[in-house]
């Protein structure tokens, strides 16, 4: 069987400019160059690495199309939006651009393909040009080899884009591999907001998914992202993202993750303007045996900025988390607020999670803190709320959907909130006994 | 016996260290007996025991609410019984609403399948927030979570009057209260007093009993009662202190 890790397909080299085929061909090199990670890298301590198996799984040259019609319509999570695109194992589905009024704004949003070719000085200029420097770099490589799925979303200056952007990820065949791209460039004082959603069409295709984002929010811009991974649980997956803000922009990130066999999520922020404000929230609920493995990366180069990070996980059965964070602030980036925190709430004593905050501050005048807590359900808590008459089955789902809450609570588009609450209440209903 | 709160005979411990000795006390509804003492008494554990945590052993005595024993039984099915306690340190309990919270404890109280009416239960709440003074955008805030003091007692006693209990247990409710905050809580307590209910308000001071005017008072020292009379006897108490309670008692313990 043909190795999608060996021999990325040559069709998608026929029509890429001269630009896109070096990047591809130093990613194919860079997968097969650097080594396979193992855990005495600083960068993969704690993770199953024996786990990672990528080979055996094929990047589709063409999709099953007779999916396409319910995959389209189960992509309904949110109901008010500017645009919308669904990918079926790396093909285009269904792709509804945004409307005339914010096209003749210069708003762009296109398949990753189509914008290549309608917009190669744009794409030549932001498509994968930010790699990860967490680890997974043999599989960004990979990725940048292979990826042909996915929407690039150009909001020009001072252009609002009000209702969301929805991306939804399907994967259906058997041992697909798909490498989804989500590429988002907010030009000064622009305004947008992007959800990018994971599914699996059922809970037993096997699959690997080596996506990748890319964040560049220009000066005064403001980015909104949010992601839910839900994944089915044969799911092998790498989400490597990054960040970049310009003087004054506001990021937000939100990721809830609940899907995957293993899921490895690298995150780096890079603060290149005064004044920027990066928050990133993640919410993690994991069962079974399923590994949540997040690394991120918080770099400061410029002075007067804030990044706020919290991660929240909810670990059941025999579950694990790693979180391994790093805040670095270099020389000169003074009045620098940078805040990192991991909540991990163990639900079964055989689950488990590991923390590894970080610092390297080289400015003196900064404001950083970093912490990680890790702890059972609160016994006194459990007792206050039993008091009031309710079962203890019933004070756990109060509790640690209070834990969620504080996420969820972030999400800031109640129809989406919802959706997800019914997803992670589905995941704990049978669970909470 | 029936509409009545009994404790009879309890001996409590933790770690083996004994904390309620022989302790037996009678209220029948209709009824307010305050319960004072000075700190290190067991008129906390004495609430807990009572409201069913597992923290503390029951060496021998019962406690039995309208003739049946809730000795052993899990909270929940205490607070099911008619048992409610107001804590003395309400727990924060981030990311569950107050609103969700009591509409949780009431649905509880619902057979299997029935649902709550969400405009008639919005109505009640709404009444008796405004009762207690308490505004009603606190609704939807986490339960006691950035709470001030007076803030948690208010909600205790919200809590209770929505659950509407038989047998009200108050652990210290006026630690942490203004003046002001303590009127509010008392008038909320006294609206609630009627002839099928009954309290055992737990305290350290008398302040509280001057809003709260109990029907019998009793001192408590190292794990019993060890006098009750009527409310003039918190007065006494106010004026003469724990130390008096210390030397006219130690000697009645020691013989005992």
């Amino acid at each position: 069987m043909n190795s999608t890790l060996e021999t990325p397909s040559n069709l998608l080299t026929k029509n890429d400019p001269n630009w896109l085929i070096e990047r591809r061909s130093k990613g194919l090199e860079q997968f097969e160059k650097l080594a396979t990670p193992t855990v005495r890298d600083e960068n993969w301590r704690f993770s199953r690495v024996g786990k990672m198996r990528t080979d055996g799984y094929n990047q589709l040259e063409e999709a099953d199309t007779s999916r396409f019609d319910l995959l389209n319509e189960r992509s309904n999570l949110i109901s008010q939006r500017a645009g919308r695109s669904v990918f079926v194992d790396d093909a285009t589905s269904i792709f509804e651009g945004v409307g005339t009024k914010l096209a003749q704004q210069g708003v762009i949003f296109l398949p990753i393909l189509e914008a290549i070719t309608q917009h190669s000085d744009l794409m030549e200029k932001y498509f994968l040009q930010e790699s990860t420097e967490l680890g997974s770099q043999k599989f960004f490589g990979l990725h940048a080899a292979s990826v042909k799925a996915g929407s690039v979303i150009y909001v020009p200056k001072g252009v609002e884009v009000i209702d969301p952007i929805v991306n939804y990820y399907w994967t259906s065949g058997e041992c697909v591999a798909v490498f989804p791209h989500t590429l988002i460039i907010a030009e000064d004082n622009a305004k947008v907001s992007v959800v990018d959603l994971f599914f699996s069409e059922n809970v037993s295709n096997e699959a690997l998914n080596i996506s990748a984002s890319n964040i560049h929010a220009g000066p005064g811009a403001k980015v909104f992202r949010k992601i839910v991974q839900n994944w089915n649980q044969e799911t092998v997956s790498f989400q490597l993202d990054t960040t970049v803000a310009e003087r004054d922009a506001q990021v937000k990130n939100i990721a809830v993750n609940i899907g995957a066999n293993r899921a490895r999520f690298e995150s780096q922020t890079r603060i290149e303007g005064a004044g920027a404000d990066v928050k990133m929230y993640s919410l993690t609920v994991a069962e079974k045996n399923q590994e949540f493995d997040q690394r991120t990366f918080q770099t400061h180069n410029a002075n007067n900025a804030v990044s706020d990070l919290l991660y929240k996980n909810a670990l059941l059965d025999k579950s694990r988390s790693i979180f391994s964070g790093l805040i670095k602030v270099a020389e000169g980036a003074q009045q620098t607020d940078a805040y990192q925190t991991n909540r991990n709430l163990l639900l079964d004593p055989r689950a488990e999670a590991n923390a590894l905050p970080g610092l390297e501050i080289l400015a003196n005048d900064v404001r950083c803190s970093h912490g990680a807590t890790t702890g059972n359900v609160d016994e006194e808590e459990l007792f206050y709320i039993m008091q009031r008459g309710i079962s203890r089955r019933v004070a756990m789902q109060l509790m640690v959907f209070g834990f969620f809450e504080e996420i969820i609570d972030l999400i800031d588009n109640e129809e989406l909130a919802e959706n997800v609450r019914k997803l992670i209440h589905h995941k704990f209903d049978a669970k909470l006994s | 016996m029936n509409n009545t709160l009994e404790i009879k005979n309890l001996n409590v411990s933790i770690d083996g260290q004994a904390i309620l000795k022989d302790f037996s006390l009678s209220i029948p509804k209709g009824e307010v007996h305050a319960l004072m003492g000075p700190n290190g008494t067991g008129k906390s554990t004495l609430a807990k025991v009572m409201a069913g945590h597992e923290d503390y052993t029951v060496e021998s005595g019962d406690i039995l609410l309208d003739g049946d024993s809730i000795l052993g039984q899990e909270p929940d099915v205490i607070s099911h019984a008619g048992l409610f306690l107001a804590f003395q340190y309400p727990m924060e309990i981030p990311g569950v609403s107050i609103a969700n919270f009591i509409r949780a404890a009431r649905q509880s109280r619902l057979p299997e399948g029935e649902q709550i009416k969400a405009v008639e239960y919005y109505k009640d709440l709404y009444a008796k927030m405004d009762a207690l003074k308490i505004d009603r955008s606190f609704t939807a805030r986490s339960l006691n979570e950035g709470f001030s003091g007076g803030e948690k007692k208010r909600c205790e006693v919200l809590q209770m009057s929505m659950l509407d209990p038989k047998y009200c247990v108050m652990d210290e409710t006026d630690s942490g209260l203004d003046i002001d905050a303590l009127r509010v809580v008392a008038d909320g307590v006294n609206l609630m007093r009627n002839q099928a209910r009954a309290f055992l308000v737990i305290t350290h001071y008398q302040r509280l009993l001057d809003y709260i005017v109990p029907d019998v008072v009793h001192v408590m020292y190292d794990g019993r009662i060890v006098h009750s009379g009527d409310k003039d006897l918190a007065k006494e108490l106010e004026v003469k202190g724990y130390d008096w309670v210390k030397e006219e008692f130690t000697d009645a313990i020691v013989g005992a």
